[in-house]
């Protein structure tokens, strides 16, 4: 795909339709995957935060956790924002929560979680935005854009809920739509496994 | 210069601008930012920009050193001030069956709860202790470092439409008579009942900067030092060290932790998942 660069984070953003996609996306990375992947899932505020956790690590090489305040990032780790919390990347490469209003009607934002890894990576990320049923990662995806970064969105022609990704597609110039199949594929082709 | 290398650039311009005015705060009132998580306290500084009509955040310098009521309005937006009543009932069920028998053995209880922005939490502990018989021999200090969102603690005046909500939290959280004794209903306003105000001390104090208060029993502090750096997490964690009597509690945000922290081995953890903790 030729335009491999160290990719030092990979963001995900996903809603409804969610659970169904992360584990198709997340099972395609290789347990030498060279980067973090923060994820911020929307989610009922009360749900059990373990359980989306303990499904995904069930199915996929890379350990799956969910995201604590203040922790480093490390290359391999897939993190999940908790429910209820805002993620976000601070510049020394560790990972805050906030409580602060939701944004987009979420909390878990998208568009927070986006915009902070786009000050932090620049153009040594990738962000990915899957189905849902509103518009939150738009303006987050745009800004990953501005900055350099890679931009991937599954394709709403088959997304179980295709708000999500068509409203991040109408935002910006994205650089690839592809099937929820490939996308996993795409990540790892761009993303140096050494 | 690329576009890219344009919006790159002006994120580094950016945070040379949010470490003058953090300067600029610290020297012309005294309130130190500096050790706050940078990402969110960008988000906030970006929210009051587009507040009060946008712009750079370097703009924002005069106006905060001369308008004292800008800056005013700029500390509230800072302040995050979300918060509800018994929020995470769990952690108020393992107070009453866990932390109150321990309290029930003093004659007089000391309760500091830091950073209690709007107060919601505050009541729901008073409720709690009216509950088990402890209010009356005991005196909550409620604290924060806003004066405005201070003044709204001990006004305890909550939108009506969240209600159901806090009934909900109220019942999980092991709550034995109805909500609604503990307060009364006035146009969309809940009211909260002055008896649950009488041992309320409310107070200003700044974790960032002020001392310790003197032999508590129980200390809560809860999603407040998500948003101070591990610096500051540390200081205040010190601070509560210093101000927990001997077997005292602390009580923390459920995604806070003593894990790491330069007082893990003074404490023992009475609830992993509640995050509270006994001092040696």
């Amino acid at each position: 795909m030729g335009d491999t660069r160290i990719i030092e984070a990979v963001v995900i953003g996903a809603s409804a339709g969610g659970f169904g996609a992360l584990p198709q996306v997340l099972a395609a990375l290789p347990a030498n995957f060279p980067a973090p992947v923060i994820i911020a899932q929307h989610m009922h505020p009360h749900s059990h935060d373990g359980f989306l956790t303990d499904t995904l690590d069930s199915k996929c090489l890379l350990q799956v956790k969910e995201a604590e305040e203040k922790e480093v990032l490390k290359a391999g780790i897939i993190y999940l924002a908790p429910a209820n919390y805002h993620l976000l990347i601070e510049k020394d490469k560790t990972l805050s929560l906030s409580t602060e209003d939701k944004v987009n009607y979420s909390r878990p934002s998208i568009d927070v979680l986006f915009e902070s890894a786009a000050e932090v990576f620049g153009r040594r990320m990738v962000g990915v935005i899957l189905t849902g049923g509103n518009s939150d990662g738009a303006a987050g995806l745009k800004k990953v854009k501005a900055v350099g970064g890679l931009t991937l969105v599954q394709d709403p022609e088959g997304a179980e809920a295709a708000t999500m990704p068509r409203a991040a597609i109408e935002n910006c110039h994205v650089d690839r739509v592809l099937p929820l199949a490939d996308l996993g594929k795409a990540l790892v082709e761009n993303v140096d496994c050494g | 210069m690329s576009g890219l290398n344009k919006d790159m650039d002006k994120i580094t311009t950016e945070s040379i601008e949010i470490n003058l005015l953090v300067e600029a705060l610290n020297q012309k009132y005294g309130y130190d930012f500096s050790h706050y998580a940078e990402a969110s306290f960008k988000r906030r500084i970006h929210h009051f920009l587009s507040k009060t009509g946008g712009g750079r955040v370097s703009e924002l310098i005069p106006r905060l050193l001369y308008d004292i009521d800008f800056f005013k309005s700029f500390i509230l937006t800072l302040s995050i001030p979300v918060t509800e009543m018994f929020r995470d009932p769990f952690v108020y069920r393992m107070l009453r069956e866990k932390v109150v028998p321990y309290l029930k053995t003093y004659p007089f209880i000391k309760i500091w709860h830091a950073g209690c922005a709007s107060g919601e939490e505050v009541y729901s502990l008073a409720i709690l202790l009216k509950e088990e018989g402890l209010y009356d021999r005991a005196i909550i200090y409620a604290t924060d470092f806003n004066d405005d969102t201070l003044e709204r603690a001990k006004n305890g005046i909550y939108p009506i439409d969240r209600i159901k909500e806090y009934t909900v939290n109220y019942q999980r959280a092991g709550g034995r008579k109805s909500l609604s004794t503990f307060y009364y209903s006035k146009y969309d306003s809940v009211i909260m009942n002055k008896e649950l105000k009488k041992n309320i001390v409310f107070a200003s104090h700044n974790l960032a900067a002020d001392s310790a208060f003197g032999e508590m029993h129980l200390i809560l502090c809860r999603n407040v030092m998500i948003y101070f750096d591990k610096v500051l997490q540390n200081r205040v964690l010190r601070l509560f060290h210093e101000s927990l009597a001997a077997r005292g509690f602390l009580c923390l945000g459920t995604k806070e932790s003593l894990k790491f922290s330069a007082i893990e081995h003074h404490f023992e953890s009475i609830g992993d998942a509640e995050k509270i903790y006994q001092r040696e």
